[in-house]
């Protein structure tokens, strides 16, 4: 049998090296381009969790969709050639260093953390539910049935951010 | 476990094979077909009608002296063949193509993986095709090429929501994401293309323009921009991007043919679909899925010899303007109608609800038809003064 640790290990190194090299990298190409390699291995850690709808999603609409559009305004506005670092001499690499530091010394305690009851779901139910109603079902049936009302409020807070968009674009309608 | 990994292997093995064996023939069909469209003989010098000239074309692209433009960023012009040619080869790793076979060992389904998310799998990944397209065009560094990758890009994400849409309707029917579902689906009712014809059209216009081909190939265009996104690249990775089109074409066809047209089911029987798998049934099977793949692949030949290219404007107006709100009025169309008959009639998909979405379905036809011709082709013409 494999040992999914091993995929976990590869993926969850993947994703913290290429978002590293993805704010260190000068040209704003290699920088987006690093983006994408880090949501496709974000999306092999969740189909390790057995969400193999988030991970598909992730990889549509993420690398799929948004990042194509990156890439197309970064060509448009012929941003592609190397620019000047963002990290502005010694003293900013330090503080940035120790902020890191910082908040990984704040993620320490989640080590010996565990959940509390109340949300955690009893083994197996995630598999089971996923049985009974399809990859897609498991995720579509809470969200237009329990939460629809909070969904369709977000669908309408995006609806006005493509109004704006469009606003702000063509000040002339 | 062992088996599952063996079979994979060689299923994985096979179906590339097939692919790039399949990908060779195309193109010389391509050249054949062209040439007896335009009434003269294409090819046929190499091998008995010119069968080895698939392989002729590539021992000279191997040959070939592989130029690089000088002011061109090296990794990037030389990872954008391969970043077009991967998505390509690994999308038709989630469609059945035939039904399972029996082994000593067990019974093997046809089909390199049944995903659980099947069909949203091929969605994902051939998005991320269009990157190798971008990037080829941006990294030649030539005013051409990145118009061309621009033109790819807007093209696709335009398109891809078209072509999304209008499966939705697709998965409304068959109730499930996963292929062999949607197959099994097709079994026991109709074909889907009956009671979803005008999803299907969208679909096919969608694959047209999501594959890059005639009469959307505008990131290449080679009237207006020499090759579009592949002007620089000579050889082999100017052949990998040739494949990386024709595989996405053999892909877009196979899975047309497994959406709409039943996949390996063969029509009027329920031999191949019913008792013990058979090595007989999953020959004849086989066979079937490759024909109605092997049509759609002509149909694209077809229609790329056939009709002239379109101007970019009209290309993302007919995107945006038709096919996008036509797909979202024809889900909701189709929501209530199969609505109306599963909850208030009760039926489950069946022949008689197949025939009632085909009436609602030839209706939607006849206005779209009636709208998009708004009486210049189909009637006017002949009684327009002159």
């Amino acid at each position: 049998m494999f040992d999914p640790k091993g995929f976990f290990w590869f993926f969850g190194v993947i994703a913290m090296v290429s978002a590293l090299l993805c704010i260190t990298r000068r040209s704003p190409i290699a920088s987006a381009l690093w983006l994408v390699v880090t949501l496709f291995s974000i999306a092999a850690l969740f189909v390790l969790l057995d969400a193999q709808f988030i991970a598909v999603l992730q990889v549509l609409v993420y690398a799929g969709a948004i990042m194509v559009l990156f890439l197309f305004v970064i060509m448009l506005l012929n941003l592609g050639r190397p620019g000047p670092s963002d990290i502005k001499g010694p003293l900013g690499l330090g503080v940035a260093v120790l902020l890191g530091a910082a908040m990984l010394f704040l993620l320490k305690p989640l080590g010996s953390a565990t959940l509390p009851t109340a949300i955690q779901l009893p083994a197996g139910s995630v598999a089971a539910l996923q049985q009974q109603r399809g990859i897609v079902g498991s995720v579509a049936n809470p969200l237009f049935d329990a939460y629809l009302i909070p969904f369709e409020i977000a669908s309408v807070l995006l609806l006005a951010a493509i109004v704006g968009a469009v606003v702000l674009a063509k000040r002339k309608l | 476990m062992t088996f599952f990994l063996v079979s994979s292997f060689i299923k994985m093995f096979v179906v590339f094979n097939l692919i790039m064996v399949g990908v060779a023939m195309l193109t010389l069909l391509e050249r054949r077909v062209c040439a007896w469209m335009q009434d003269r003989l294409g090819p046929n010098r190499v091998g008995p009608q010119g069968i080895l000239q698939p392989a002729a074309d590539g021992l000279k692209n191997i040959l070939k002296e592989e130029t690089s433009p000088a002011m061109a960023d090296k990794t990037l012009f030389t990872l954008a063949p391969l970043v077009s040619f991967v998505p390509a080869l690994v999308t038709f790793g989630v469609i059945p193509f035939a039904s399972p076979l029996p082994t000593r060992w067990g019974v093997v389904p046809m089909v390199v993986a049944d995903l659980p998310v099947g069909f949203l799998y091929i969605l994902a990944i051939s998005s991320l095709g269009v990157y190798g397209i971008v990037l080829a065009g941006w990294a030649s560094n030539n005013k051409y090429a990145l118009l061309g990758g621009l033109r790819a890009s807007a093209q696709m994400i335009s398109y891809e929501i078209a072509m999304g849409m209008s499966t939705v309707a697709v998965l409304l029917l068959a109730g499930n994401v996963t292929l062999s579902q949607v197959i099994a689906q097709q079994q026991h009712g109709l074909w889907f293309v009956l009671p979803l014809t005008l999803g299907f059209v969208i679909f096919f216009v969608s694959a047209l323009a999501e594959t890059n081909r005639l009469p959307f190939d505008l990131p290449e265009a080679e009237a207006e921009l020499i090759a579009g996104y592949h002007t620089e690249y000579s050889s082999m990775k100017f052949s990998m991007f040739y494949i990386a089109e024709y595989s996405n074409m053999v892909t877009a066809s196979a899975l047309m043919a497994t959406l709409f047209f039943g996949g390996w089911d063969i029509p009027f029987t329920h031999w191949d679909d019913t008792g013990d798998p058979t090595v007989l049934k999953t020959l004849l099977t086989l066979a079937a899925f490759s024909l109605k793949t092997f049509a759609f692949l002509f149909t694209y030949i077809w229609v790329r010899w056939t009709l002239p290219r379109f101007r970019y404007d009209q290309l993302m107006a007919l995107g945006w303007k038709v096919l996008l709100p036509l797909a979202l009025s024809y889900i909701t169309i189709l929501a209530t109608a199969i609505w109306f008959i599963r909850v208030q009639i009760g039926w489950l998909y069946g022949p008689g609800m197949a025939l009632i979405l085909l009436g609602v379905n030839v209706v939607l036809l006849v206005a779209l038809v009636w709208w998009l011709d708004r009486g210049r082709i189909v009637s006017g013409i002949a009684e327009e003064p002159a």
